[in-house]
């Protein structure tokens, strides 16, 4: 999984990056890369390291060991105003004493820019997030939207060749989120920079990223394209995580045969050991219910809950298996279903070797 | 329970202790013994001994805030940069003198600073020339620093203990030193806290009389000296009101001075 030598298109490389707080390890062994141009969102539940990497990469942090390199250049021990880019925090950390203008022009002051230069930026960055007219308010006044309209305007206009998101749609409702969601999509093609967003909402990384690295316990678990990442997890950890899923224990009989509860399920994987002990992994869209005597095995609708696009229904196996099932069909509770998936469907796993990769037990 | 009859107390006590007394106050000094009317009481103020008291209690005000400024903002952002449960130690170690009656404090000051005291025994053990300290305005100025510099500290340190780190974050994010950091950022944002210390020293200061009483000997007048001795040597009442608002009239045009440049900022209010 891991690359040393640097593409011709890498901006920013993370080598071997190691971070403990109080001796507790935050970041194992990190390594990646990001091509120029590219929406990478770091992805995992809250104390992945998901903000530690990019902290470290704003210069905020030090690791205890490892690179940081910028278009090849060891960037490690620079402090946070010698690197080329810029960062929209979480609690968007406006200047409170500063107005609207003045927050945005503060990184072009320091750099000593023109009068002029400094207010065509201020008006072009207003345009860009939609706040033409809002320079003289202070950032008390403004909406939490509008206060992270301001924030990405402050950090864009230093024209920095990274923009660094630290969860910067945590504290907006969800009306709100997933219109920002769209603007900084809008915002990214537009300005033509690289963008590095830490989230964990797996919504928002599959709606804007161009790939996603999904970390957990401070080490990656899996890096790829959001489609591959949804339909291709993995691990236990990553299907857990990335919508939800089916993760059932199977036996690998052969190459494109997986029983389950001692039934056939035919598949697409190939690779594994005969007999092999796997997860198998169904999303709940992709698990078909059908007339009983069409289905690979049979079970009883126990529970339906409507959720708008679709219905939400736990069916119970003859094989001993709760399956959770998503479709736009309503069952009534009690009645006897087939169980079907294509093979296509059926995603196998290794079993998780480590702790990080599996899921989260959300009870505990 | 009616919440106006909870406020009752409080009326009673702000009508009792501080509205009427101000009214009796305001009362005298515009009349004479006889009982006309009269601003020659306000007036007096602009006689060369008060004008002379005025000034002086004025610089040594000015010289006891300016000193408390320069001790506790230093203090306040070594304690900033220190590790958290250390905060509140040094806190405590600095409002700790305050349990202790300040009168107290300034009687062993004395006793410290006096020509027979403390500090000269120890300067000449090393073979120094005592210092003549006591009953001059250092002294004075000593007394005020050492009494009022809690009520620099606690507002000083508040506020630039409340500054949000990632704001600091923000602006080194955004190229800005140690140096652009401190200007830019933190000063601004601790000035509200500042104003605030302002107030609660200079106008203490301005207004103190036991202090300038035991460390300056009854020989160094300040406009609250003055005061005093007119209320409970010279008996003049008429007089010693008048002079005591027109103090209160020259703090008030300071405190709005200061509070003009307080506006500035939309963070933090004075407490005054």
């Amino acid at each position: 999984m891991e690359q040393t030598t640097m593409t011709s298109d890498s901006i920013l490389e993370l080598k071997h990056i190691h971070k403990t707080f109080d001796d507790k390890t935050i970041i194992d062994d990190l390594s990646f890369q990001i091509q120029k141009n590219e929406f990478i969102t770091l992805l995992g539940p809250s104390g992945c390291g998901k903000t530690t990497t990019l902290r470290i990469i704003g210069g905020f942090e030090k690791p205890d060991s490892g690179q940081v390199l910028f278009h090849g250049t060891d960037i490690t021990n620079y402090p946070p105003e010698k690197r080329e880019l810029n960062t929209v925090f979480q609690s968007y950390s406006l200047f409170p004493h500063m107005n609207v203008e003045d927050n945005i022009a503060f990184g072009l002051r320091l750099k000593k820019k023109s009068k002029a230069y400094i207010r065509d930026r201020i008006s072009y960055a207003l345009r860009l997030v939609n706040l033409e007219g809002f320079e003289k308010r202070r950032p008390v006044s403004l909406s939490g939207g509008q206060q992270q309209r301001i924030a990405i305007a402050r950090a864009v206009v230093n024209e920095p060749k990274i923009l660094l998101l630290d969860e910067p749609l945590g504290a907006l409702d969800l009306k709100l989120r997933q219109e920002m969601q769209h603007e900084l999509i809008r915002l990214k093609n537009e300005l033509g920079i690289t963008f590095i967003y830490v989230t964990h909402d797996q919504e928002e990384a599959l709606t804007m990223s161009d790939r996603i690295i999904v970390m957990n316990q401070g080490i990656i678990q899996q890096v790829g394209n959001p489609v591959d990442i949804y339909n291709e997890p993995q691990n236990a950890f990553v299907a857990d995580f990335i919508g939800e899923s089916n993760i059932i224990d199977g036996i690998m009989v052969r190459d494109r045969l997986v029983t389950i509860g001692g039934v056939a399920f035919p598949c697409v994987d190939e690779g594994f050991s005969p007999n092999q002990l796997v997860d198998v992994v169904i999303r709940p869209e992709d698990v078909e219910l059908v007339e009983p005597e069409n289905g690979l095995t049979t079970g009883i609708v126990r529970d339906i809950v409507f959720k708008g696009v679709h219905y939400e229904i736990q069916v119970d196996s003859q094989i001993g298996i709760s399956f959770l099932v998503q479709t736009t069909q309503a069952f009534s509770v009690g009645t006897s279903v087939g169980i079907r998936v294509i093979p296509d469907n059926i995603h196998i796993m290794n079993k998780p070797i480590s702790s990080d990769e599996q899921i989260i037990d959300k009870d505990a | 329970m009616n919440r106006k009859l909870l406020a009752a107390p409080y009326l009673v006590w702000v009508a009792g202790f501080i509205i009427i007394p101000l009214l009796f106050i305001l009362g005298k000094a515009l009349t004479t013994a006889d009982g006309g009317f009269t601003l020659q009481n306000i007036a007096a103020i602009a006689s060369p001994i008060h004008r002379k008291a005025l000034l002086l209690s004025l610089q040594l005000a000015l010289l006891c805030t300016v000193i408390c400024v320069l001790l506790a903002y230093p203090l306040a952002l070594i304690v900033r940069s220190s590790k958290l449960n250390q905060q509140s130690i040094v806190m405590f170690i600095l409002i700790l003198p305050m349990w202790m009656n300040f009168i107290l404090r300034i009687l062993a000051l004395q006793m410290l600073l006096s020509n027979n005291g403390i500090l000269n025994m120890i300067l000449s053990r090393f073979s120094i020339a005592p210092l003549e300290i006591i009953n001059t305005p250092a002294a004075i100025v000593f007394g005020m620093v050492y009494d009022f510099l809690p009520y620099m500290i606690l507002p000083v340190m508040n506020s630039i203990l409340s500054i949000d780190n990632n704001l600091i974050a923000a602006a080194r994010d955004l190229g800005a030193n140690g140096f652009h950091v401190f200007w830019k950022v933190i000063f601004p944002l601790s000035l509200p806290g500042v104003a605030s210390g302002i107030t609660m020293v200079f106008v203490p200061a301005m207004t103190a009389f036991v202090i300038s009483d035991i460390l300056g000997g009854g020989k160094i007048q300040l406009l609250g000296n003055v005061i005093e001795q007119e209320f409970s040597v010279s008996m003049d009442w008429n007089l010693g009101s008048g002079l005591s608002v027109a103090l209160m009239l020259f703090i008030l045009a300071t405190s709005l001075l200061l509070g003009r440049g307080q506006n500035q900022s939309d963070r933090g209010r004075l407490l005054w």
